[in-house]
């Protein structure tokens, strides 16, 4: 399976429950690749505009766009 | 009349110092009188909606913001911070109320155009309201909606030529002191060091992939102008390896009350006659300074670099010429674990561009701490952690002395075997033959 449908496979299996994810439950997903190979997957995803930035100011996660209630709740989507 | 009554934040325009409620409320003013007949793209009302939630806030004891947001830029993690509000209908003007972080030029030049220009953006689509400078240094444009954010972002790298800081779990805009442009104590080049060190990792900046927030920090000389040691993940602080050069005429001229210590920097009051004795000698904490009457000696061995004679007697004592910077990793505030100072890694290190030195120790440091980081975990808590020794051996540096902050009461520095010569065997019967059970 390519790297990007591992990703979105992952985050897919995960919605019932979450939309949000950190970085490292990325690399998890990667065993035999480092971090900066999982970013670069990642980025593209982002700039393909299938994933998306979520900040707390402070922290960033990552997760499906549009994913979760955060665009609708704010009436910004 | 103003918009919502705040006799809470009246009250804090009635000290001394200057106040954020007159800003703000001067801000209202002006968005009010709209002398240059601005098309603006928020409410016009948006300051004082904003004074109206935070006295709320103040009556209730308790926030009205909501955390966070997917609010950015296109293909950047950080530099907006959504901010959203919880009572949209009574505080319509701050429904919407995103941060963004502008990195500021090195050194935090400006010229007035690039002010005007900001400001002239601001006043457009954003709030009017900013905070000049943030905790990491960089440019704060408080409040704007999303509809803004791209246009913002292209008139700031169009036409200003430049970019938006870090934010998240990202390289945070990077900081150096004012250095040698206007400093004589600057033991190296902090602004380009800032600078290079910004280009160089643009994609750390914009796309988070650490566990957490880091932040260099750029300090030309342990005066620390930008608080490197406490401030900042990974700390640069100019340093030198040769003696403070000292020019004893200058040092008599001082005594002899010709020249005003620390460039008359306490002239607020008289502290009568300058007494080198114990303004300098005995203050200084290496303890490495005498006075005979005459002459001035420093031992530099036990010189902390602690730079108070140098403060005191600037016309007399100058850094030495062997110059480069200490690093220093782990400062903090507290969030998970207590705030912390950072840790003396490299004493000295050579600062010369391109920064090649410099850079090999952070991008070991970042191979280590992106692998084996908690999520929300500062480089500084993996570090006590996974123990000091552990970040010697990611980044190669052998230890010293000066890396046990406590002998016997916290020796962590343990020796492998291998690092030992011949290791743990040792023969026995010999041992025996020198030693009765």
């Amino acid at each position: 399976m390519a790297d990007k449908d591992v990703i979105i496979e992952f985050l897919n299996s995960k919605s019932a429950s979450k939309s949000k994810f950190y970085f490292k439950d990325f690399t998890e997903l990667f065993p035999d690749k480092g971090p900066r190979e999982v970013k670069k997957v990642l980025t593209q995803l982002v700039n393909e505009e299938v994933l998306e930035f979520w900040s707390s100011g402070s922290t960033t996660m990552y997760g499906l766009k549009g994913a979760g209630k955060q665009s609708a709740a704010e009436g910004e989507s | 009349m103003a918009k919502h009554a705040t006799p809470l934040l009246d009250q804090l325009e009635s000290g001394p110092w200057p106040s954020f409620v007159s800003d703000i409320k001067q801000e209202a003013a002006a968005r009010a009188a709209n002398k240059n007949g601005l098309d603006y793209q928020l409410p016009v009302d948006t300051p004082e909606d904003l004074l109206g939630i935070l006295e709320l806030s103040y009556e209730e004891k308790e926030t009205h913001w909501k955390h966070g947001g997917i609010v950015g830029v296109f293909g950047y993690g950080g530099g907006v911070i959504g901010r959203y509000c919880d009572q949209p209908e009574k505080f319509p003007g701050v429904a919407h109320f995103h941060t963004v972080r502008v990195a500021q030029p090195s050194g935090k030049y400006y010229s007035t155009k690039f002010l005007r220009d900001l400001c002239d953006i601001w006043d457009l689509r954003g709030s009017g309201i900013t905070n000049m400078h943030g905790s990491t240094g960089d440019i704060v444009l408080l409040g704007t909606q999303t509809p803004q954010l791209e246009e913002i972002f292209y008139e700031l790298t169009h036409k200003m030529n430049v970019d938006l800081g870090g934010s998240g779990s990202n390289l945070r805009t990077p900081a150096a002191c004012l250095g040698q442009s206007r400093c004589e104590f600057a033991c190296y080049n902090t602004q380009d060091m800032c600078y290079q060190l910004t280009m160089d990792y643009q994609d750390e900046l914009h796309r988070p992939a650490f566990p957490y927030k880091f932040k260099f920090k750029f300090d030309g000389c342990p005066n620390g102008c930008v608080c490197a040691m406490a401030r900042s993940d990974f700390a640069v602080v100019g340093t030198w390896k040769d003696d403070i050069k000292i020019d004893q005429e200058k040092v008599k001229a001082y005594v002899a009350g010709e020249f005003k210590p620390n460039a008359g920097a306490h002239s607020g009051r008289d502290w009568g006659k300058f007494d080198i004795q114990a303004e300098v000698v005995s203050r200084c904490p290496g303890k490495c300074i005498s006075w005979d009457g005459s002459k001035l000696s420093i031992k530099t061995a036990d010189c902390l670099r602690c730079m108070h004679c140098i403060n005191t007697m600037p016309r007399a004592l100058h850094i030495g010429n062997e110059r480069g910077a200490s690093i220093l990793l782990g400062a903090k505030a507290p969030v998970v674990d207590g705030a912390q100072m950072g840790s003396l890694l490299i004493p000295f290190i050579n600062c010369d561009a391109p920064y090649d030195d410099v850079k090999e120790v952070i991008e070991k440091i970042w191979d280590w701490w992106m692998e084996e980081g908690k999520n929300r975990e500062r480089v500084g808590e993996t570090m006590k952690r996974l123990s000091f020794q552990k970040l010697l051996e990611v980044t190669e540096v052998e230890a010293e002395a000066y890396h046990v902050k406590e002998p016997r009461s916290n020796p962590y520095i343990f020796f492998k075997e291998e690092e030992v010569p011949g290791g743990w065997d040792r023969d026995l019967q010999a041992y025996r033959q020198r030693h009765q059970r």
